[in-house]
């Protein structure tokens, strides 16, 4: 089994924010979360991170429990997030980053950086270009010495895809990609999701807000109300179950 | 009138080229600090400023060092220690008592550089004593931890006579020299430099930015936070060292709360997150605080209302998280630019 997650609950104080939430996912699936506003996703996200701990239940990567690390251990495990609202290191250049990103795979310790050491030579050279190959292959590289709060709204968000994949992750997890972009974008931004999953050889969890942006290209849905999962299968099935009808209605109908 | 404010700006635009050139090259660099070394040999051998004016220098130096190390933990990680006065109190006393109870005197001069390093080394182990509980949890403890730190150490040093109480170490021989004070400046910069640039120096920016993203990148933010106040303890200690052998007597009163806030007013007037800065902010307060004397007591006042001006007109202080290019080590310049060169070259090669 790869990401597995066994009866996960999560309350906030007396708020049941995720309850009894099961996952199995497989290397290289793509798989979408989706529910109205406060359903719950952004928790699962916050749990399966380590940034909570989750009330109850389990979720292990590869048999490795995850429940009780810290997010960075969990990070160096191989997974990796975006966020709803960017988070950016706003006043760092595009560049760095990269390259904080790049921590747990610069091989170099606090004596050698206290000295500037051979070693710590040869692993800034690598991790700098290493972070300006990514950075092209984000169509970034030219934006590297800016400070990253200067960047266009749709440029961030594809520098913290861009930052996440620099920890060399398994699993990719984005948390509302799309939000504020316009029709054309979303577009744009859905096929270049599928291309660097294959590019990059991953396994993606794909958080969306309204149903019809995962439907092209997840292969399974989940679907959240209320912290509570109301259905799960194939778009199709999906979007004909009428529980799912009836929660997305309640929201005004953003289908 | 036109005319003259056009050669005004002029005479302004030739200067500021000039003063690029001047910044920009690096070669420079190595230059100067031969000439530094020398000069502050030369200075007190032919007596080329008088004594007054080398003790200031001297003052000068040791704040620098104070400044750009605690600018590490305010400015660069943006926690809040007061504790700055306690570490080198800790380095103050145990090279005091090295150079005084253990050492001979006949062979102090000899050592002085490893007695400075003890001191160094002691308050560094105080500040790991002090980081393990401070970050253990997220949340801002430090200030009120330092705090705590700084009396106890007082306390503590009140209550030991073997090491003199309340009245102090007197009698310490005078053996903070310029040239030593130069040399322990360049190395607290060079290293201080060289954690800031280095991945570890980057995880403490990312943690003053967004510690939460920190972590989820990767950085492993207890173990860089902890390094980060390690280091600016040792080289409190080293200050403290220092300033004890030019100060000649120590007690618990030098090492107060007024002390910390001092090494605060330099961070934050020079600038945080900034070597530049914290340089600026030493030598701008020491010399302000030589001019004031003459105000006594009123220059308690003036100094807190500065900080007060300054953190509402100029939050990040005059430099504020910018460098000047000698600071910053030449790959981190030209990084970007390598790569696109490469990266052209090879598209040549390939079409
Ligand atoms: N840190 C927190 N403290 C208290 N309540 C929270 C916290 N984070 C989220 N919640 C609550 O948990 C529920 C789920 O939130 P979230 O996971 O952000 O929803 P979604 O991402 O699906 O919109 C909401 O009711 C929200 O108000
Ligand atoms: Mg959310």
């Amino acid at each position: 089994m790869f990401l597995q997650a066994k009866g996960v609950t999560h309350y906030f104080g007396g708020l049941c924010a995720v309850s009894d939430f099961n996952l199995n996912l497989k290397p290289n699936e793509l798989i979408g979360i989706i529910g109205p506003n406060g359903a719950g996703k952004t928790t699962i996200f916050n749990l399966i991170t380590g940034v909570y701990k989750a009330t109850k239940g389990s979720i292990t990567i590869d048999g490795i429990e995850l429940v009780g690390k810290t997010p960075n251990q969990i990070t160096g495990l191989g997974i990796a997030r975006t966020f709803q609202n960017i988070r950016l290191f706003k006043d760092l250049t595009v560049l760095d980053n990269v390259r904080i990103a790049n921590y747990s795979q610069s091989k170099y310790n606090p004596i050698e950086a206290l000295f500037h050491t051979g070693r710590y030579d040869g692993e800034e050279r690598r991790i700098a270009n290493h972070a300006m190959d990514l950075l092209a292959v984000f169509k970034l590289q030219d934006y590297a010495d800016e400070a990253s709060k200067n960047l266009p709204y749709g440029l961030q968000r594809r520098l913290e895809i861009a930052r996440a994949l620099a920890t060399h992750p398994k699993i990719l997890l984005l948390d509302e990609p799309a939000a504020g972009m316009n029709p054309n974008e979303i577009g744009q931004l859905m096929e270049f999701i599928g291309w660097i999953r294959k590019e990059f050889g991953l396994t993606v969890i794909l958080i969306e807000h309204q149903m019809r942006l995962v439907m092209g290209i997840c292969e399974r849905i989940k679907v959240l109300d209320f912290g509570a999962t109301l259905a799960e299968g194939l778009p199709v099935e999906i979007q004909n179950n009428p529980k799912v009808m009836e929660a997305y209605l309640g929201e005004g109908g953003d289908l | 009138m036109s005319k003259e404010s056009s050669d005004n700006g002029n005479w302004k635009n030739w200067l500021s080229r000039q003063w690029a050139k001047i910044v920009t090259n690096r070669k420079l660099l190595p230059v100067l600090l031969v000439i530094g070394l020398l000069l502050s040999f030369a200075i007190p051998q032919f007596g080329l400023l008088n004594q007054y004016i080398v003790l200031i220098l001297i003052y000068v130096g040791i704040n620098i060092i104070l400044s750009t190390s605690l600018n590490l933990v305010n400015g660069y990680m943006g926690e809040f220690s007061v504790g700055h006065a306690g570490f080198m109190a800790v380095g103050a006393y145990i090279s005091a008592i090295l150079t005084t109870k253990i050492i001979p005197d006949s062979l102090a001069p000899w050592l002085f550089p490893l007695v400075v390093f003890a001191g160094g080394t002691g308050a560094a182990l105080i500040g790991l004593m002090v980081a393990i509980p401070s970050f253990k949890t997220r949340g801002d403890y430090l200030a009120i931890v330092t705090l705590a730190f700084l009396m106890i150490v007082k306390s503590l040093i009140e209550n030991i006579e073997v090491i003199g109480g309340p009245r102090g170490i007197p009698g310490i021989t005078r053996l903070t020299t310029l040239p030593w004070t130069f040399i322990w400046v360049v190395i607290a910069v060079w290293v201080i430099r060289n954690f800031v640039y280095s991945k570890f120096g980057r995880g403490v920016l990312s943690i003053r930015e967004d510690e939460i993203a920190s972590d989820l990148m990767s950085v492993n933010s207890r173990q860089v936070k902890m390094l980060t106040f390690v280091i600016s303890s040792f080289f409190a200690g080293v200050a403290g060292a220092l300033f004890a052998h030019i100060l000649q007597f120590i007690s618990p009163r030098v090492f107060d709360i007024i002390k910390s806030t001092d090494i605060l007013i330099m961070v934050y007037l020079g600038g945080i997150g900034s070597i530049a800065g914290s340089i600026l902010g030493a030598l701008i307060f020491t010399i302000l605080l030589e001019v004031l004397r003459p105000l006594g007591m009123w220059r308690m006042v003036l100094m807190p209302l500065v900080l007060v001006v300054l953190m509402i007109y100029r939050p990040r202080g005059i430099m504020g998280l910018r460098e000047f290019r000698w600071f910053v080590p030449g790959y981190d310049l030209i990084a970007t630019n390598l790569w696109r060169k490469k990266k052209e070259a090879k598209d040549v090669s390939t079409s």
